[in-house]
């Protein structure tokens, strides 16, 4: 983000020489993100004496983020088609609710399926997701069909659904979760030193085939590549980060104590000298999963370019035979079901469902969309954007309780970060004159 | 010869507003129509009445001697009918190919969108529209006014278009541009496309239409074959809103 004043210097030189950033077709929007987020984690780094890069700390971090993130990336559509989501946390809170009495009171009472029965965790999620979905869809038809500001669909759907999760729970904490459930919560559910392993080889493998896919297919096109040894560069980068990432994960041992308690629990004794680490949380695989499906979506299916044509000329969308209307109401069902997605991961990580679970939580996404770049006047954003930028808020926050900052000061760095992050985008955009 | 379009007794009205009124209108296989009148005359609604764009309240529209159904800007696109719009209908924040392709994407076997092969096809038809256009990869608002007129154009006559309609497609535009689309507008006449040419340049139109029609508060004063009228007998239709005297 802070790259504005160098990239608007190249700029004005003849272009004589490619930049480094240009051969290698990197973002440089990215690059800044990157590299405001490598600071802020430096800074606090050095401020708590290195405390705050430790595994442990980095494993916190990630379970942290992934809610907020899940959501920011569904944001993102809302956003790009110039509507907004006020309703989030509180269609977290309707999911969840959903989704504990499923596990604790319907399915048990209704369907007579015992506690604990293998079946009752994915009933319960199904039904969460229907449950999101099905309210974004129809908050997207408010606003598609009937023409319903979002803001104003949203706003009242801030009011009702976090009350009528109250209503579904009688105002009551419900937990604790089923077993299988917790696992998507974070540290509950891990995959463990081998399987963490497994994954990174095989994302680095699916990514590094990616990169070679596309080079082969420009290559038969005849559009212009960029050098080889750039390519080996990004492809390095990019196994160094996943890897690396999994070897930081890896790192983070599981207390003795509770090992011992888990031995204790199947009866047996824990041997002498025994460690076990905790390996890629499940929430975070999930993230990924849902990180890549939505990039996926956005840059290579119908609806995505859809959706970004409509949020840049939505005029012009209507004239190409796009259906908006309908398309509203496909990014709020998006919405939805990532909302569900979060309640899953939410709920999960505090092992039960409370009335006031995911307030705020539509401020978190909105700020994470945006300081990830996303463009409140519509056609702009990216996935993975938001996902940093939930990342970088999350960071800030805990970075600053770590270093023992006063709560409301807290809040009011990241309202000005939040700020800050938006005009250093608009002074970028100008300057480049990308958007 | 049956008209390749023919427009009967068309009438649309916003809130009171008899916008068209009654207007009918016919072109045949290798002619351009062209339609003249201020801001305000009807042509644009017309032609969007046409393009799918606005739905008639009244009157009818016959395609290759068929009675046609246009509720939609796709049903238009099914009936071969392509647009250029006086305001191009571009997607700003996204690059020519994807504005190309918009609504008719071309897919690999998996469903997934064909970018290869659209910015291929792109380079393919603007190295024949305009062959100074480069910049493939950035969004059309990076586009000079004339790059993004090409972009219009290119996606109207890339989907093998019947009938064209050109709404002010040269407003935008300096002189050798401006020729340039002329010599498009020739050559796809040459083809044998029917093109509806909306203009407020009266010399241009009596260049390159076979017939002019003139509107006037939503009604057709007339329609004429260029060779049978003066500059100033157009003139005197649009702003008199009166046919010229035959006899003169």
């Amino acid at each position: 983000m802070n790259t504005s004043d160098t990239s608007a210097a190249a700029k004005s030189k003849a272009p004589a020489r490619p930049r480094l950033a240009d051969t290698l077709e990197l973002d440089t929007r990215l690059l800044g993100m990157i590299g405001a987020f490598i600071a802020v984690l430096v800074v606090f780094n050095l401020l708590t004496d290195g405390r705050f890069l430790t595994p442990r700390n980095i494993f916190n971090l990630t379970i942290q983020s992934v809610s907020v993130a899940i959501m920011a990336t569904g944001m993102v559509f809302v956003i790009v088609t110039r509507h907004i989501d006020l309703s989030v946390g509180a269609l977290l809170a309707t999911c969840s609710a959903v989704m504990a009495m499923m596990q604790t009171a319907w399915l048990p009472q209704y369907l007579g399926l015992p506690l604990g029965h293998p079946m009752i965790p994915w009933l319960a999620i199904g039904a969460g997701l229907v449950t999101g979905a099905v309210i974004g869809a129809f908050q997207g038809w408010l606003t598609g069909y009937l023409l319903i500001p979002a803001f104003i669909v949203t706003l009242g759907g801030l009011l009702i659904w976090r009350n009528v999760g109250w209503y579904l729970t009688n105002g009551q904490t419900i937990g604790p979760l089923d077993p299988t459930f917790q696992m998507f919560g974070g540290i509950n559910g891990t995959l463990g030193e081998f399987w963490s392993w497994v994954l990174g080889i095989v994302a680095t493998l699916a990514a590094l085939g990616a990169l070679w896919v596309k080079r082969r297919d420009k290559l038969s096109h005849g559009f212009p590549v960029k050098p080889l040894w750039a390519e080996f560069a990004l492809g390095g980068i990019i196994a160094g980060a996943i890897l690396g990432f999994i070897k930081i994960l890896n790192s983070y041992e599981v207390p003795v104590a509770r090992l011992r308690r888990e031995f204790e629990a199947r009866g047996e004794v824990m041997p002498e000298g025994y460690t076990e680490v905790y390996g890629l949380p499940i929430s975070v695989l999930l993230l990924i999963v849902v990180a890549v499906v939505m990039t996926i979506v956005a840059r290579k299916t119908r609806l995505g370019r859809y959706i970004f044509a409509a949020g840049g000329n939505p005029q012009a969308a209507e004239l190409s035979g796009i259906n908006t209307r309908l398309l509203t109401v496909k990014v709020f069902a998006i919405m939805g079901a990532l909302c569900a997605i979060s309640a899953v991961v939410a709920s999960a990580r505090l092992t039960n469902h409370s009335n006031d679970i995911g307030t705020l939580d539509e401020l978190r996404v909105i700020a994470a969309a945006v300081i990830g770049g996303t463009a409140l006047a519509g056609g702009l954003g990216t996935i993975y954007g938001a996902i940093l930028g939930a990342l970088i808020m999350q960071s800030l926050q805990s970075g600053m309780a770590m270093v023992g900052v006063d709560a409301p000061l807290q809040n009011i760095v990241v309202g000005g970060v939040l700020v800050l992050a938006v005009l250093i985008d608009i002074i970028y955009r100008r300057r480049t004159g990308k958007g | 010869m049956t008209p390749l379009v023919d427009i009967r007794n068309l009438s649309i009205a916003f809130g009171g507003v008899q916008a068209v009124d009654d207007v009918s209108l016919d072109l045949y296989p290798g002619e351009v129509v062209g339609l003249l009148g201020h801001n305000g005359a009807g042509k644009s609604t017309l032609i969007k009445i046409l393009s799918g764009a606005y739905r008639a309240d009244s009157g009818e529209i016959w395609i290759d001697g068929k009675k046609a159904t246009i509720n939609s800007p796709r049903d238009a696109r099914a009936y071969n009918i392509e647009t250029i719009h006086q305001t191009l209908a571009l997607a700003d924040n996204l690059p020519a190919p994807a504005n190309l392709f918009l609504g008719r994407e071309l897919r690999t076997m998996f469903g997934f969108l064909d970018d290869s092969r659209m910015e291929s096809e792109t380079r393919k038809i603007m190295a024949r529209l305009n062959p100074n256009f480069r910049k493939i990869a950035e969004p059309v608002s990076a586009l000079s006014g004339g790059q993004r007129q090409s972009v219009a154009i290119a996606r109207a006559v890339y989907f093998n278009a019947r009938i064209l309609i050109m709404d002010e497609p040269t407003a935008a535009l300096g002189v050798h541009e401006t020729k340039m689309v002329a010599d498009l507008i020739k050559e796809l006449k040459a083809q044998g496309l029917g093109i509806f040419l909306i203009s407020h340049d009266t010399r241009e139109m009596m260049e390159l239409c076979d017939r002019v029609s003139v509107m006037k508060n939503g009604q057709l004063i007339g329609t004429e074959r260029v060779e049978d009228v003066t500059e100033d007998d157009i003139l005197s239709m649009i702003i008199m809103g009166k046919k010229p005297e035959k006899a003169a």
